[in-house]
């Protein structure tokens, strides 16, 4: 491995720390590319072959785990909280949490308890798993 | 049995830019800086508390192979490897200072059941917190 290597995987955990920061907004990868400062078929390759998954698959498992915190720790609406976590319509975000964690966030809701772990390792260990 | 931690360890890329990062941005004490022929021993503590250093190590030396010192430098930047959690007495003024500094977040200042806190990464992919301890 060399400097150049070292170099983008820095580049590339600096788009993924902003997906993480900025889950909710509506990230895409040009916006992303430009954070890392690459061109937008480099980044997602790149990306890619750093994480072993795409940033789309990455960004998703992130407002999924948002979701669940929510669903866990308040009482807003699974719509509200759809369009809070960044996706474009309560069905889109019904689909994929469901596709990612194999259960509906109602039955996810029902199913679910706060811990009183530090947030960052329930953030951590809570991501879902492709 | 034991009494205290006194040593945590980072890997670090290079120990002059790790220097610049922890005690030009964080405003952390270097604790001890001293080239042992074989190796800098170069660690660092929050001002007024030495007993806790953080010990910033490069990768390699003849007890790791170049192949996994490589392994250690592409974890390392890949955010993979070392996190270490400090606390403030303001945790969004620290902030503030951090950000006009230029220091990368990778999540701002948030109430927790425990406290306020946010996070980092040092240049080169090191997880730091800082957390306002929620007083009783």
């Amino acid at each position: 491995m060399s400097r150049a290597t070292e170099d983008t995987n820095r580049r590339m955990l600096r788009a993924r720390d902003t997906m993480d920061r900025a889950y909710a907004e509506p990230l895409d990868v040009p916006a992303l590319a430009r954070v890392a400062h690459v061109s937008p078929a480099h980044f997602t390759r790149t990306f890619r072959a750093t994480f072993g998954e795409t940033p789309h698959r990455y960004l998703q498992r992130r407002r999924v785990e948002r979701a669940m915190s929510l669903l866990r720790e308040t009482d807003r609406s699974v719509t509200d909280i759809s369009y809070e976590v960044g996706f474009g319509s309560p069905g889109t975000f019904s689909r994929t949490f469901r596709d990612i964690v194999g259960r509906s966030p109602r039955q996810y809701r029902k199913e679910a308890r706060a811990t009183g772990v530090p947030t960052c390792f329930t953030m951590a260990w809570t991501r879902p798993r492709d | 049995m034991f009494n205290a931690i006194t040593h945590s360890q980072l890997y670090v890329l290079d120990q002059d830019e790790a220097v610049d990062f922890y005690v030009g941005k964080l405003g952390l004490e270097v604790n001890t800086d001293v080239d042992l022929g074989f190796m800098r021993w170069l660690t660092v503590n929050v001002p007024g508390a030495p007993d806790r250093q953080i010990l910033l190590q490069l990768p390699g030396g003849p007890q790791m192979s170049e192949q996994t010192a490589e392994q250690v430098r592409d974890l390392v930047t890949k955010g993979a490897l070392g996190t270490v959690i400090l606390t403030t007495s303001d945790c969004r003024k620290t902030y503030e200072e951090l950000r006009a500094k230029g220091v990368e977040f990778t999540q701002e200042p948030v109430e927790q059941p425990y406290g306020v806190d946010c996070g980092i990464r040092d240049p080169f992919g090191n997880h730091i917190r800082f957390t306002e301890p929620r007083t009783a």
